[in-house]
């Protein structure tokens, strides 16, 4: 029996690794019975290759792609099953350059597991993280995570053992752990993968939070533009409920909890946490005065744990391989491995995953190979829409939380969106106040009236009326959204706007810039 | 044929008493009642207010705060496509265009022989394959002209 592997994953289905499946099924029917197995996994993140056909050899999947349905005769009659040669050949997946230069911890089984599959979770390391969690019992779970330097992977970046010894710490009673499933970010995917190709791995993390805080019952909230990602989270939490390792006395222990996940309904602003915690609770998703912080008051009133995907899927890895082991990778305050995602006009589009500190210019040119369009890089937006526009000049900066906000940027969610030369900066930006005006909650006015008037100005500036006065209420403008606003939508809307601003002036009608490199 | 079902009030309280128990039940009442019905309408409201014990205007307010919910049923395919940063960097914005254009509607509209609903969306989450595209719950990525072609084509088919 050959096992051939394909991935199910909405980013190869987007390019039909559906029908490619099917063809290989029909193909093997077809063929008097090819003793072949076919197994849906999850993506590597080179989407570039998708769809990627794994084939089991004695000297590991080999990988072809990217793949056609009508590749598909040929593939065999050259005897993929046999490990022989092909042009869509890439050789050995596991050795391929662009993955093996990376470090994989929190995607160290996606794109490799059935996703479904409790058993293949386990004999790939799976659960590993839990058993030491309860050997070693809340107290020690909690120090771990704070030994680790694990910070928020949402965007916000607060030291996720922080917030998990603060809910602990309150009185026992009901509480909740929650993940922050509304990856909103343009740019943005490592969550959609994480759930796709290897949902047991938040599944345990959330099941670990659980026991170190005493919190039986967890809610994910899914955003409602991810299918894939609700069906495939449903069936593994239905899995992981019958291997028991979700329900009471989970896997044998004296801990209890269990989840579910819900989805929302197309707000972004309920990726903010506080307004996600009223769309669970059934209300409009507005943003909470904080405090009280939702470590005290949270969903439904409880102490609560809310974190984003990544940050609940990193922490099997640390449990398993403790503390010392993930803080060892990284810079600076910024510990461990980032799940950076590489999107937009890009030659090299997926998701890599490695330490802290690699630069902006490596991972624009270099790992993702510079734009498709095969024209040169001009503006490079990271962190999402609420991120700052960067020139080249700046791609000496190292991908570390500090060093993005020194350089008036952020690294919010690991997102990478590469423009090329034809981009207008003035409409991003107009787009960026465009986007919170569609977006805001409207509690508060900097944001629901600030982002309108914002569209406006943008307008006027490069209509070229009155604009030198009108780029000043601009600045004004984007300095009280920035500090006035209740969330970071408002709060950081500014960033792209004013980023755009002050590097490509020359987009908003400016002549000095322009003149000197024309010189 | 439409994918949704007509709307009665009958077939509407007996999906809003499945989930009235849950815990925070108006977006799985209102996700459920979109599901059958393509849409919300304004009819709901009150049935869902009384199962739930809550005002009419706490009801109206979270139905009107989403994106998602539609006040009447959307054609027979729903067509969204991403406007978002990651696409509009890989020619999105031509591709908007272009879709409009051959649909001969605007966002949120429905042609007129009410085959297929265009609506925009903020991230599909395949950046990494932009411009992308859903119809009803299949993805597209990599959309150039040729590609969008044909998919309006099967959206219209």
């Amino acid at each position: 029996m050959t096992k051939i592997f394909i991935s199910r994953d909405a980013g190869a289905l987007c390019v039909g690794a559906e029908a490619v499946a099917k063809a290989f099924a029909k193909a093997a029917k077809g063929r008097g019975g090819l003793d072949v197995e076919i197994v849906r996994t999850g993506s590597r993140g080179m989407y570039w290759l998708e769809p990627l056909v794994e084939v089991e050899t004695p000297q590991g999947r080999i990988g072809y792609g990217p793949v056609k349905a009508k590749d598909v005769s040929s593939l065999l009659d050259a005897g993929i099953l046999e490990a022989k040669p092909h042009d869509k050949c890439i050789g050995v997946v596991d050795d391929y350059p662009w993955l093996k230069r990376q470090t994989r911890l929190t995607f160290a089984r996606c794109g490799i597991i059935d996703p479904r599959s409790v058993k293949d979770y386990q004999a790939h390391e799976g659960y590993e993280g839990l058993k030491k969690a309860i050997e070693v019992g809340p107290e020690a779970i909690v120090e771990t995570v704070i030994t680790s330097g694990l910070r928020g992977r949402g965007g916000a970046g607060f030291p996720t053992g922080i917030k998990w010894r603060t809910v602990a710490q309150t009185p026992p009673q009901q509480k909740y752990i929650v993940c922050n499933a509304d990856e909103g970010d343009s740019g943005t995917f490592a969550d959609r993968m994480i759930m796709e190709g290897d949902p047991l791995v938040l599944i345990e993390g959330m099941t670990i939070a659980g026991i170190a805080v005493g919190a039986t019952y967890g809610y994910i909230y899914l955003r409602s533009e991810y299918p894939h990602a609700f069906e495939t989270l449903k069936i593994a939490i239905e899995e992981a409920r019958k291997a028991g390792f979700l329900g009471s006395k989970l896997a044998g222990s004296k801990y209890d909890f269990d989840m579910e996940v819900r989805l929302g309904a197309g707000a972004y602003v309920c990726g903010e946490e506080t307004s996600l915690l009223d769309s669970l609770e059934g209300k409009r998703g507005e943003v909470r005065a904080k405090p009280p912080l939702p470590a005290h008051i949270g969903l439904f009133g409880q102490p609560t744990v809310i974190n984003n995907v990544l940050s609940l899927a990193s922490v099997p890895i640390i449990m398993a391989k403790g503390g010392e082991f993930y803080r060892d990778f990284g810079m600076g305050k910024s510990r461990g491995t980032m799940p950076i995602q590489l999107a937009g006009n890009i030659k090299h589009g997926g998701l890599f995953e490695t330490a802290f500190g690699i630069s902006l210019g490596e991972l624009v040119d270099d790992v993702g190979g510079g734009t498709f369009t095969g024209r040169p890089v001009r503006a490079v937006q990271v962190g999402g829409p609420l991120g700052a526009y960067f020139p080249r000049e700046l791609f000496h900066t190292p991908f570390d939380y500090e060093a993005f906000a020194a350089a008036d940027g952020l690294i919010g969610h690991g997102g990478v969106v590469v423009f090329d030369d034809t981009v207008d900066m003035a409409q991003q930006a107009r787009f960026a106040m465009e986007f919170c005006a569609i977006e805001s909650c409207g509690k508060c006015t900097p944001c629901r009236i600030g982002s309108a008037r914002g569209v406006e100005l943008v307008d006027k500036i490069t209509a070229g009326e009155d604009r030198e006065a009108n780029l000043e209420v601009l600045e004004d403008l984007c300095d009280t959204m920035k500090f006035g606003s209740l969330c970071a939508l408002g709060g950081f809307t500014p960033y792209p706007v004013m980023s755009a601003l002050t590097h490509f002036p020359e987009d908003f009608g400016a002549q000095k810039k322009r003149l000197e490199a024309a010189e | 044929m439409s994918r949704f079902e007509p709307w009665t009030p009958e077939r509407a309280t007996e999906i809003i008493a499945q989930h009235q128990h849950e815990k925070g039940a108006t977006l799985p009442i209102l996700n459920a009642l979109q599901e059958v019905f393509g849409c919300v309408p304004l009819e709901a409201e009150p049935l869902i207010a009384s199962a739930l014990n809550i005002s009419r205007a706490e009801v109206h307010g979270t139905v009107t705060f989403y994106h998602d919910y539609r006040r009447e049923p959307p054609g027979r395919r729903t067509l969204k496509l991403c406007l978002a940063e990651s696409c509009q960097a890989a020619g999105g914005r031509a591709i908007e265009k272009r879709c409009k254009e051959k649909l001969g509607v605007e966002m949120g509209e429905t042609t007129l022989d009410r085959r297929v609903t265009l609506e925009p969306v903020y991230c599909l989450g395949l950046c990494h394959s932009s411009p992308a595209a859903m119809l009803d719950h299949d993805v597209y990525g990599m959309l150039d002209e040729e590609a969008l072609d044909a998919l309006l084509k099967e959206a219209q088919s």
